[in-house]
C-alpha cells in the first residue's frame, strides 16, 4: 500500500514567554500511515494528543522532526513547506475536522457546507446540492438549511462541522474527537462516512474519546501517555 | 524577516506581489523596516500590529501613495514591469486606477463625498480611459450591485450616506475595473458590529467569487481571523512574525504576538 505520511522525530514544546517558560508536549514521534490506513491517538488528557494533530496540521509549528506528506505534487515536509503550500494542500489534499464550527456571521448552513467544494471548483449549484445531501445525510432538519449556524444548538452545529469537513475527500484527514456532542444517528452517519472514505484510500489520524465508536476502522494506535510502551510491544495494537 | 521568500514551495506558481527590503523613515522615526513579503494570486494577507507599527504605511506604499526610502516592488502581471517604486507619476496614477483597488478607513479619503454614488464608482473608470457613457453607467451599477450596495440609492452622495453604506461605495470603487489586488485599510473599524458582519461577508464572498488577492490591514483580530489566510504581525516597523492564520492565532511564537492575541477578548 502507499505510503501517504511519513513522520520522523517530530517533537513539539511550547514556550510561554509570559511565564518565561517551556511545556513540552510530545517529543521524538515517528510513524508511517499508508493510504487507507486508521491510526487512533490515545493517551490520557493533557498526554498531546489533539497537539499531534495540530502539528501535522501546521496549525501548531513542531520544534523538530520532519513530516513527508505524498501530495499530488510530489512529496513535500509539512513542516517546512511554503505557508502558501500548505493552504493550498489544507483546500485539496488534507482535512481536519474539530470538535467545533467555525460560523461565519450572514452565512447560511448550506453556503458554509458548500464552500469547500465551491473553493475547489465546483460549480455553485453542484456545490450546493452536495451540501443539502450531507446536510441531510447527517440529520440536519432541511427547514435550518438556509438559516445560520451561529444560532443553532452545539450538536446541530457539529452536524454542519462535519458535513463541510467530509464533503470533500482528501487523502489525508486529521479527526479531533469528532464525535463529541453528537446523537446517535448524526454518529451513526459519521462512522458510515469515514468507513467510506477509508475504503477510498484516505488515511486516517483521529483523537477519540469514545473510540469504541470507531472500533471498527482502527488498524494501529499510537499512545502518546509519557513512558508508554512502544508501539510493537503493545498486544492490543495490531501493527 | 520574510514571509515565505525561503520556503521550499512546491505547489504554488509565482507571488503577484512581491515586496523586498522595504524601509521608510520620516524624519528620525523609523516608519518600516526591512520588510518582504510576498501575496500569491488568490490569497488573503492580513497585516496586524499595534498604532504606530507601520502597517497602514506599508499598505500606501502599496498603493503607490509614498515611496521608501529603499527598498522593491514587483507585481507579476502582464504590461507591468520592474521595481514599482521607481515608476513616475502618470504611470503610477494608471497602474493604481487599473490593477489596484483601495478601501481607506476613512472614507473622505477615498471618496467624493457630494457627488453621486455612482458618480463615484464612474469616476474611477473615466480615469481609466472609458468615456461611453452607458459603459460607465452599467459597470458603475454592477460594481455597487456586487459591494451589495442598495442600488435604489444610486445618486445619493455618499455624505447623505451611513458608514457601512460609504464602505460599500468605496468597495464598488475598488473593485470597478477588477483589480488584480484589492488593499484595505481598516475597513470595518467604526462601524457598528451588524455593519461590521455585512461588511466581511462582503469581502468574503467577493474574494471566493472573483478570486481577489487582497492585503488587508487591521487592528481587529477578529476580522484578521475571519478573512486571511495568512498574518504578518508588524511592531515598530519591523515584521515579528508571519505565518498561517490558524498559527499565529492559536501558536504564536514571539513574545509581542503572544501578548497581542492573549489580549484578544
Amino acid at each position: 500500500m502507499s505510503v501517504i505520511l511519513h513522520v520522523q522525530g517530530l517533537t513539539k514544546g511550547f514556550t510561554m514567554h509570559h511565564l518565561g517558560s517551556q511545556m513540552a508536549a510530545f517529543s521524538n514521534i515517528s510513524f508511517d500511515l499508508n493510504a487507507g490506513e486508521f491510526l487512533l491517538l490515545k493517551g490520557q488528557n493533557g498526554a498531546g494528543k489533539s497537539t499531534m494533530l495540530r502539528t501535522l496540521y501546521r496549525s501548531y509549528l513542531a520544534q523538530a522532526g520532519q513530516v513527508l506528506f505524498h501530495s499530488d505534487h510530489g512529496v513535500i515536509d509539512l513542516l517546512r513547506a511554503a505557508d502558501v503550500d500548505v493552504t493550498h494542500l489544507r483546500r485539496t489534499e488534507i482535512g481536519f475536522v474539530t470538535q467545533f464550527l467555525v460560523a461565519r456571521p450572514r452565512v447560511s448552513a448550506e453556503d458554509l457546507v458548500a464552500e469547500p467544494l465551491r473553493m475547489a471548483g465546483h460549480s455553485a449549484p453542484q456545490a450546493l446540492d452536495k451540501a443539502r445531501y450531507w446536510l441531510k445525510a447527517f440529520g440536519v432538519k432541511d427547514s435550518l438549511w438556509r438559516a445560520y449556524p451561529t444560532t443553532f444548538s452545539g450538536g446541530e452545529q457539529q452536524k454542519v462541522n462535519l458535513a463541510r469537513a467530509l464533503i470533500l475527500p482528501r487523502k489525508l484527514l486529521l479527526l479531533d474527537e469528532p464525535t463529541a456532542s453528537l446523537d446517535a444517528h448524526a454518529r451513526v452517519a459519521l462512522v458510515a462516512r469515514l468507513h467510506e472514505l477509508k475504503q477510498s484510500g484516505t488515511a486516517m489520524i483521529g483523537v477519540f474519546h469514545h473510540p469504541d465508536d470507531v472500533e471498527h476502522l482502527i488498524d494501529r494506535v499510537i499512545d502518546l501517555t509519557p513512558d508508554a510502551p512502544n508501539m510493537e510491544d503493545r498486544a492490543d495494537v495490531a501493527v | 524577516m520574510t514571509l515565505t521568500l525561503d520556503a521550499p514551495r512546491i505547489v504554488t506558481t509565482r507571488p503577484l506581489v512581491t515586496l523586498r527590503d522595504v524601509t521608510k523613515t520620516y524624519g528620525d522615526v523609523q516608519a518600516v523596516t526591512r520588510v518582504s513579503a510576498e501575496v500569491f494570486p488568490g490569497e488573503v494577507l492580513g497585516i496586524v500590529g499595534e498604532s504606530g507599527s507601520g502597517k497602514s504605511t506599508l499598505l500606501r506604499m502599496m498603493n503607490l501613495e509614498d515611496t521608501p526610502d529603499s527598498g522593491s516592488y514587483t507585481l507579476d502581471l502582464p504590461d507591468v514591469q520592474g521595481n514599482l517604486f521607481e515608476l513616475g507619476r502618470f504611470a503610477r496614477r494608471m497602474l493604481c486606477a487599473t490593477k489596484i483597488g483601495i478601501v481607506y478607513q476613512n472614507p473622505h479619503l477615498g471618496l467624493l463625498m457630494k457627488h453621486s454614488s455612482s458618480g463615484n464608482v464612474a469616476e474611477r473608470l473615466l480615469i481609466a480611459g472609458e468615456r461611453r457613457f452607458s459603459v460607465l453607467r452599467d459597470k458603475a451599477r454592477a460594481a455597487l450591485a456586487a459591494s451589495e450596495f442598495p442600488l435604489e440609492r444610486l445618486d445619493a452622495p455618499p455624505i447623505e450616506l451611513s458608514g457601512g453604506m460609504q464602505q460599500r461605495v468605496q468597495l464598488a470603487k475598488a473593485i470597478a475595473l477588477e483589480p488584480a489586488l484589492l488593499l484595505l485599510d481598516e475597513p470595518t473599524t467604526g462601524l457598528d458590529v451588524s455593519v461590521q458582519a455585512l461588511v466581511l461577508d462582503t469581502l468574503k464572498r467577493l474574494q471566493q467569487d472573483r478570486n481577489i488577492t487582497m492585503v488587508i490591514v487591521s487592528h481587529d483580530l477578529g476580522v484578521i481571523r475571519t478573512l486571511a489566510d495568512r498574518v504578518m504581525v508588524m511592531r515598530r516597523g519591523e515584521v515579528v512574525e508571519a505565518g498561517l492564520v490558524d498559527q499565529i492565532f492559536q501558536d504564536p511564537q514571539h513574545p509581542y504576538t503572544q501578548q497581542l492575541v492573549h489580549a484578544k477578548l
